[in-house]
């Protein structure tokens, strides 16, 4: 135990860039690893990902391991895995951190079991105990209704950081850093599934991840017909379409626009939530936005509770009415 | 085709987070006052995903359930809505533990079991939102493992499995034994029919102690945690909601959106 030291941050690579995570859980494990008076390392993995190694570097990493592999090219549990281990048992981190992403979900957990041991997904807030030194994870539990802290004794510990919940370093092209080339020494008949395709579903308009606005509708909104009286006025504010679960469920939208816990992560400047009760698990997804509008016709519901402003009605009155009132704001 | 279904009781999650109540003293949540608990929400769905794989090429479902105070009509629930087999395993020894020590306990039961081709869990289970018990069984039996799956179809002792993506999903073929965890993307778990309720009732679940599954209590339950909690508290939301009135909802909406551009929110 007293042999793990410093802390790693584990890259995603998306379409063979740095994807936004990295950056963030660099700027959040270069606070971790300042604290404990430990190094920063990075760690890609990849096929043809050795080019992103400056770019970790100015994030923050003093050390990048890399472990590039043809066989590596598409994200798969059982090869990632074994790369993983190899450069955590090379390099005996205190800490490995990865993203709450669809990939870090899915590594994490299998990784920490490899290891040995078990990993505290979603973390919201991760801090160095002063006496201890432990991890101390902070991370939603029942939906979001409450949080816990979480501790371990077995090293490495292994978490995953929720999107945007940690703030990137400035990038300084100046930075200094030394890179570790780790050999995946794969086999492919180790690699028991094989994917056969990929299917992008596109949204139109702005992502909602990169949305300063979201016009959000929930169950209430009652079909697709009244998800286009979203669009419309979503697309006056240069908004973003988002929604809660059971649309989704119902295919009135896509399933990509499902905010929340088991959904996207959003921090907009305005959230507009239409007929949505707010319950924890939406919450999850949107309490990080900077103002929250309700629109609902229960004046009791847990949305109206958390929002800046909210508007008691039925929405079907409500928003032609706001829609007509923001364009007419807009022209003038 | 053989499935065992991993999934367990909770505090219903859809529960108004109003009554939502922690006791500090002993770190534990209060389950609301009348309120009956449930099956976790995404093991349901895995319970629906092993139905639909039997609808469209037969094979028998084993659902298992771990933990304490399980109400038999809770429980059996996968039982009616059409799984053949319920194993429980109920037994203090079994209690207060986490993700690790949880798949330990499962894992032991599915190799006991013996026969399995293709083991389904939730992605996350709706109280402690681990999202790790089905990666941590495939780690332990050694086997393939598929998370965040929305659809499954098996042929040929093989499955081809769609996963979410970030913007989209991927089609993943795998060789089976394998373990998948759902997600809800797999469609609306199925009504139990009164014949499946009915049937429920008269089946008696196969309930199993550490002992009969030849786990040594020091590695299941609280003792055999990996993770320690230290704290658990409810979120304070500070904040105060302005109501926008007006003499119509029309008028209300109009005043909000005034007041929004006056805060210079757009
Ligand atoms: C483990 C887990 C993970 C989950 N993850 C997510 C997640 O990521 N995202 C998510 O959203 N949910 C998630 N859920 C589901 C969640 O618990 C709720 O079921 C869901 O968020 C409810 O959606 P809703 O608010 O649209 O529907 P409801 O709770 O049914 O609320 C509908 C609201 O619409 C209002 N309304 C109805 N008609 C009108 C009208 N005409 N005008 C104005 N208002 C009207 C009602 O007053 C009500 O407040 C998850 C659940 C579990 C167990």
């Amino acid at each position: 135990m007293a042999d793990n030291k410093g802390v790693m941050a584990y890259c995603e690579v998306a379409d063979g860039k740095l994807a936004a995570i990295g950056a963030e859980l660099l700027g959040g494990g270069r606070k971790l690893a300042d604290d404990l008076g430990e190094e920063l390392v990075a760690v890609l993995v990849g096929s043809g990902v050795s080019g992103l190694v400056q770019e970790a570097i100015a994030l923050g990493a003093e050390k990048v391991y890399v472990v590039d592999d043809e066989l590596l090219k598409e994200y798969q549990a059982d090869s990632y895995v074994a790369a993983m281990e190899k450069v955590a048992m090379q390099a005996m981190p205190r800490i490995i951190m990865l993203g709450q992403t669809n990939v870090g979900r899915d590594l994490a957990p299998r990784l920490a079991f490899r290891l040995g041991t078990a990993a505290s997904l979603d973390c919201l807030e991760l801090a160095i105990d002063a006496d201890s030194k432990a991890l101390l994870q902070t991370k939603p539990v029942y939906g979001g209704n409450a949080y816990a802290v979480f501790t371990t004794e077995y090293y490495p510990q292994v978490v995953t950081a929720r999107v945007k919940s940690m703030q990137p370093l400035e990038r300084d092209d100046s930075r200094k850093g030394e890179v570790i080339n780790v050999d995946a020494g794969l086999d492919a008949s180790a690699i028991r599934t094989r994917v056969v395709e990929k299917v992008v579903e596109e949204v139109e308009g702005i992502k909602l991840e990169d949305a300063s606005i979201i016009v959000s509708g929930g169950r209430g909104i009652g079909g697709a017909d009244g998800f286009k009286q979203l669009e419309e006025l979503a697309k006056i504010l240069k908004a973003a379409v988002g929604a809660s679960r059971p649309p989704c469920d119902n295919a009135w939208v896509p399933a990509g626009l499902q905010v929340g816990l088991t959904g996207k992560i959003v921090s907009p400047d305005l959230y507009i939530a239409i007929a949505i009760s707010g319950s924890s698990q939406h919450m999850s997804g949107c309490s990080g936005s900077k103002n929250i509008v309700a629109i609902n016709k229960d004046p009791e519901a847990n949305i109206v509770k958390q929002a800046r402003f909210a508007v008691i009605g039925d929405w079907k009155k409500i928003i032609p009415a706001f829609t007509e009132k923001i364009k007419e704001l807009m022209a003038g | 085709m053989n499935m065992i279904v991993c999934v367990k009781q909770v505090i219903d999650p859809e529960a108004p987070p109003a009554t939502f109540k922690i006791d500090t003293s002993t770190n534990q949540v209060v389950p609301p006052a009348g309120m009956s608990p449930v099956i976790d929400p995404y093991g349901e769905y895995a319970v629906e995903a092993a139905l639909k794989i039997k609808d469209a090429v037969g094979g028998k479902i084993t659902a298992i359930s771990l933990g304490t105070n399980q109400l038999r009509d809770v429980v059996k629930k996968p039982l009616s809505m059409g799984a053949d087999e319920l194993v429980l395993l109920e037994d203090e020894a079994y209690d207060g533990g986490d993700s690790f020590s949880t798949a330990f306990a499962l894992a032991a039961v599915i190799k006991k079991i013996g026969e399995y081709d293709l083991i389904l869990c939730g992605r996350e289970a709706s109280d402690w939102n681990a999202g790790q018990v089905g990666s941590g069984i495939a780690e332990i039996l050694g086997l393939p493992s598929i998370t965040l799956v929305k659809k499954i179809d098996v042929a040929d002792g093989k499955a081809r499995i769609e996963r979410l993506t970030s913007d989209g999903y991927e089609v993943i073929e795998v060789s089976l034994p394998a373990v998948v965890t759902v997600s809800n993307e797999i469609g609306e778990p199925r009504y139990p029919t009164i014949k499946g309720i009915m049937g429920a009732k008269k089946k008696d679940p196969t309930v199993w102690t550490p002992a009969d599954v030849g786990l040594d209590p020091a590695q299941i339950g609280a003792a055999g945690r990996k993770t320690k909690m230290l704290k658990l508290f409810q979120p304070a939301h500070e904040g105060q909601v302005e109501i926008i009135e007006g003499e119509s909802p029309e008028e209300s909406a109009a005043n909000l959106a005034s007041k929004l551009r006056e805060a210079k929110i757009f």
